[in-house]
C-alpha cells in the first residue's frame, strides 16, 4: 500500500472534519451551568437580620445544625451569632490586634447561647461596658460571589433565584472556595468531605417553608423574603429603612441586610 | 481556646479538616482554619522548580549560551522528572482525590485553577517532545548496539529503544539539523508556557480577593522569579552532587587497583559560576519584587495593614525577615558575590537559596492565613509530625518529604533510559 504524504495529510484532514462536525451540534455545558437552571427566576431570597432583636440565646444556631445535619460538636457551623462588647474607656483587656476597644466572641458559633456575662472567659465590670449587642451571620448568596467564580470543576453554583449551593457529588474539595469568600462561611463538611455552607435551608424555602433558623428564632431578628415581590415584608423594609451590609468593599454584592450594624462588626 | 479543647469537642470520629494543626487566637469566625497547609506549600515550589530548571536548559537551547551546555540536558531531563511531581501536592490536599480528574472533565473557567490541567498538559507535551529530539540520535545509535545482543535485559531496552525512537531512524546530518532546530522552537516555545505555568500558580493566590496578604497584581511576578532562582538552585545543586559523587567514586576505583577507570573532572567550576551568575539576576529581581509589595502594603496602609503589619513585623517576624530574607535570600547573595567562588561555597549558598525559596512559599501560603478575616484574630499552625491517620500523614512532614523525594527517585529512573550527564 502506497501513500504520499499529500494523501495523508488530505486523508486526516477530512477525518477530522467528519468526526468535528457532529460533535459540534453539542454545546459544551459546564456542571455549574446545568445546574443553575434550578430555582424560580421570579425569586430573589434576601435575609434581614435585625440585631436589635437578637438577644443571643443561639437557638438559630442549634435549629441549623440539627436541620442541616452539620455534626453538632465538631466547631464548624453554617450560621452563627457574634457577641461584641464595646468597652467606654478605651482600654482593652484583651488585645486586639486593632489595639481598640472592641470585644468579640463566638464560641461554638454561640450555639450554647451567651448565658454567661463573662467575656472570653473575662469578667469586665458592668460600668465598664459602653454597649453590647448580638450579630448573626450566615451566607449573603452574594450577586457575584466569589467563591462560584473560583470553583475550578462547577461543582458550586448560584441558582436563578439566587442561592448559592454546593454539588456534594461533584466537589473536589480543593478548598480554594473556602479561602475565596471574605465572610469565612464555608467549610469543609466533617463526613461528606467537600464544601460545605449555609444554603438559606433550599430545600425547605422552595416547598414554601421559613428557613429553621427564622422559625428558631423567637425574636423575629432573622427574616428571609422575596425581593423580587414588592409586597413582601422583607422586601418593604428594605427598601424604605435603612439598611446595610456586611464588608461590601469586595464588590460581592452581598444580599443579607442588617439593621443596626455597629461600625465594629466585622 | 486551646486545640485540644476543640478536638475533644469534635468528637472522635469526625475530622474537621484543620482544626487538627490550627490554634487561634483572639476572635476569628468559627469556620477559620488553615485549610491550606504544607502541601499547599509544596505546590508553588515544585512547579518552581520544574519551571526554573526548564528554562535552565532553555537558555542553553534557544540563547545558545554554550557554557550551560552540560548542565543544559541534565536540567531539561531533571524538569521532566519533576513534572509529575508538581501535581502530588494537589492530590494529596484534595478532600476528594478521586475525583480530581473532574477538572480536566468540567474545568470551569473563571476559576484560576481550572485551567491548570491544561497549561500542565501543554507544558509536558512540550518537554517530552523536546527532550525526544535531543535524544532521537541516541535511541538510534542504541538501537544499533543492542541489535544483535542476546539477553533478556538487553532485548528489553532494544524493544524499548524502539518504541521510544517513534520509527525514526535516520541520522543523516540532514535529519539530525532538523532535530536541532526542532529543539530550539521547543525551548522557545517552552519559555513562555513555563513561565506562564508558574505565573498562573502566583495568579491563584493573588487572585484571591479575601485574603488581603495574597491579593497583590505582584504575585504571579515574584513567583516566576522565585521559581526561577529555586529552579536553576536546586539544578546547580544536583548537578554539584551527581559530579562529585562520580569523580570521589571513580577515585575511590582506583585507589583500589582498578587502572580501567577514567579519571572525572567532577563539577567544572566554569560552568558552576556562569550558571550562578544567572541565578544572581533573577535573585535581585525575586527580592526587588517582594520588597516592592511590602513597601507599596506598608505606604498606602490599607484596612487590612494593621493585621498584616502585625504578623509581618510580630509574629512571622522569624520566618520572613530572618529565615527568608537574610537567609535565604541575603547571606547567599553576599557568599556568591564575593569574588574566587570555590564549588563548596556555590553549594552551600545554594542550600540557603532553596531554603530561602521554600520559606517565602511558607510565608506566602501559611503567612496568608495567619490571621483571621476578621482582621481581629490570628491562626498560628502547627505542623503534624508524626502522623496518626491518613490525614497528618498526607498534610504533614512525612507527606512533604515524600514529595519533595520523588523528582529525585523519578530522575534516577528516567536517566537510566536517557542518561543525562555520561552522554555528550
Amino acid at each position: 500500500m502506497s501513500c504520499s504524504r499529500r494523501d495523508f495529510l488530505k486523508n486526516t484532514f477530512k477525518t477530522s472534519l467528519a468526526t468535528a462536525l457532529p460533535l459540534s451540534a453539542f454545546k459544551m455545558l459546564s456542571p455549574a451551568e446545568v445546574k443553575a437552571y434550578t430555582g424560580d427566576p421570579a425569586t430573589r431570597w434576601v435575609f434581614l437580620v435585625d440585631t436589635q432583636k437578637c438577644v443571643g440565646c443561639g437557638l438559630c444556631v442549634k435549629a441549623c445544625k440539627l436541620e442541616n445535619e452539620v455534626p453538632y460538636d465538631p466547631p464548624v457551623t453554617r450560621t452563627w451569632v457574634e457577641r461584641y462588647v464595646i468597652l467606654k474607656n478605651g482600654q482593652t483587656h484583651i488585645e486586639t490586634p486593632l489595639g481598640g476597644n472592641a470585644l468579640i466572641e463566638s464560641p461554638f458559633g454561640g450555639r450554647d447561647g451567651y448565658i454567661d456575662s463573662k467575656i472570653d472567659g473575662k469578667n469586665i465590670p458592668p460600668d465598664q461596658i459602653a454597649k453590647g449587642f448580638f450579630v448573626p451571620k450566615l451566607c449573603n448568596q452574594c450577586d457575584k460571589p466569589a467563591c462560584v467564580q473560583v470553583c475550578p470543576v462547577g461543582a458550586t453554583y448560584r441558582t436563578l433565584d439566587g442561592v448559592v449551593l454546593v454539588d456534594r457529588k461533584w466537589c473536589i474539595g480543593c478548598g480554594y472556595c473556602i479561602m475565596a469568600c471574605p465572610y469565612g462561611m464555608r467549610f469543609f463538611h466533617p463526613v461528606y468531605k467537600v464544601a460545605e455552607k449555609c444554603t438559606f435551608c433550599y430545600h425547605r424555602i422552595t416547598k414554601g417553608m421559613k428557613t429553621a433558623c427564622v422559625q428558631a428564632c423567637p425574636f423575629e431578628a432573622r427574616q428571609i423574603g422575596n425581593l423580587k415581590d414588592p409586597n413582601d415584608p422583607v422586601t418593604k423594609i428594605i427598601m424604605n429603612e435603612r439598611v446595610s451590609v456586611l464588608k461590601d468593599e469586595y464588590g460581592t454584592k452581598p444580599q443579607v441586610y442588617y439593621i443596626g450594624l455597629d461600625t465594629n462588626v466585622r | 481556646m486551646s486545640v485540644e479543647h476543640l478536638a475533644a469537642q469534635a468528637g472522635e470520629h469526625l475530622v474537621v479538616h484543620g482544626l487538627e494543626w490550627t490554634t487561634k487566637d483572639l476572635f476569628t469566625y468559627p469556620n477559620e482554619f488553615i485549610y491550606w497547609s504544607i502541601q499547599i506549600v509544596m505546590y508553588p515550589y515544585m512547579t518552581g522548580l520544574v519551571a526554573g530548571a526548564f528554562v535552565l536548559s532553555s537558555l542553553y537551547h534557544v540563547f545558545g549560551q554554550q557554557d550551560l551546555k552540560t548542565i543544559a540536558r541534565f536540567s531539561l531531563v531533571f524538569s521532566l522528572a519533576l513534572l509529575p511531581v508538581a501535581m502530588m501536592p494537589l492530590q494529596f490536599h484534595l478532600q476528594q482525590p478521586l475525583r480530581g480528574m473532574n477538572v480536566m472533565f468540567t474545568p470551569h473557567f473563571t476559576s484560576a485553577i481550572a485551567a491548570f490541567g491544561i497549561v500542565f498538559s501543554t507544558y509536558a507535551v512540550i518537554v517530552l517532545s523536546e527532550i525526544w529530539f535531543v535524544y532521537r540520535k541516541f535511541f538510534v545509535d542504541q538501537i544499533q548496539i543492542l541489535k544483535d545482543k542476546e539477553g533478556a535485559t538487553d532485548r528489553f531496552k532494544y524493544y524499548l529503544y524502539l518504541l521510544l525512537s517513534l520509527g525514526a531512524f535516520d541520522t543523516t546530518d540532514e535529519a539530525l539539523a532538523k532535530d536541532k532546530k526542532a529543539v530550539k522552537i521547543l525551548a522557545g516555545i517552552g519559555i513562555p508556557v513555563a513561565c506562564f505555568l508558574h505565573g498562573y500558580a502566583g495568579f491563584i493566590f493573588g487572585s484571591v480577593k479575601a485574603n488581603a496578604l495574597w491579593m497583590s497584581p505582584l504575585m504571579p511576578v515574584i513567583f516566576i522569579m522565585s521559581a526561577v532562582v529555586s529552579g536553576i538552585a536546586l539544578c546547580m545543586f544536583t548537578y554539584i552532587i551527581i559530579m562529585e559523587f562520580k569523580k570521589w567514586s571513580a577515585i575511590i576505583a582506583k585507589g583500589k587497583g582498578d587502572e580501567s577507570v577514567k579519571m572525572i573532572a567532577g563539577a567544572e567550576l566554569d560552568v558552576i559560576t556562569k550558571t550562578s551568575r544567572y541565578l544572581l539576576g533573577f535573585l535581585i529581581a525575586a527580592i526587588s519584587l517582594e520588597l516592592l509589595d511590602l513597601i507599596f502594603r506598608g505606604y498606602t496602609a490599607m484596612k487590612s495593614w494593621d493585621i498584616l503589619r502585625s504578623v509581618m513585623y510580630g509574629k512571622d517576624f522569624i520566618n520572613i525577615f530572618v529565615l527568608q530574607y537574610t537567609l535565604g535570600n541575603l547571606v547567599p547573595f553576599i557568599m556568591l558575590l564575593i569574588p574566587g567562588l570555590t564549588i563548596r561555597r556555590v553549594f552551600f549558598a545554594l542550600i540557603f537559596v532553596l531554603f530561602g525559596v521554600f520559606m517565602m512559599r511558607w510565608n506566602v501560603v501559611i503567612g496568608g492565613q495567619a490571621f483571621s478575616l476578621s482582621f481581629a484574630g490570628y491562626m498560628h499552625y502547627h505542623l503534624p509530625i508524626i502522623p496518626h491517620n491518613l490525614e497528618t500523614f498526607k498534610e504533614g512532614l512525612f507527606g512533604a518529604l515524600t514529595v519533595a523525594a520523588t523528582p529525585f527517585i523519578l530522575f534516577w529512573l528516567i536517566n537510566k533510559v536517557t542518561p543525562s550527564l555520561e552522554y555528550k
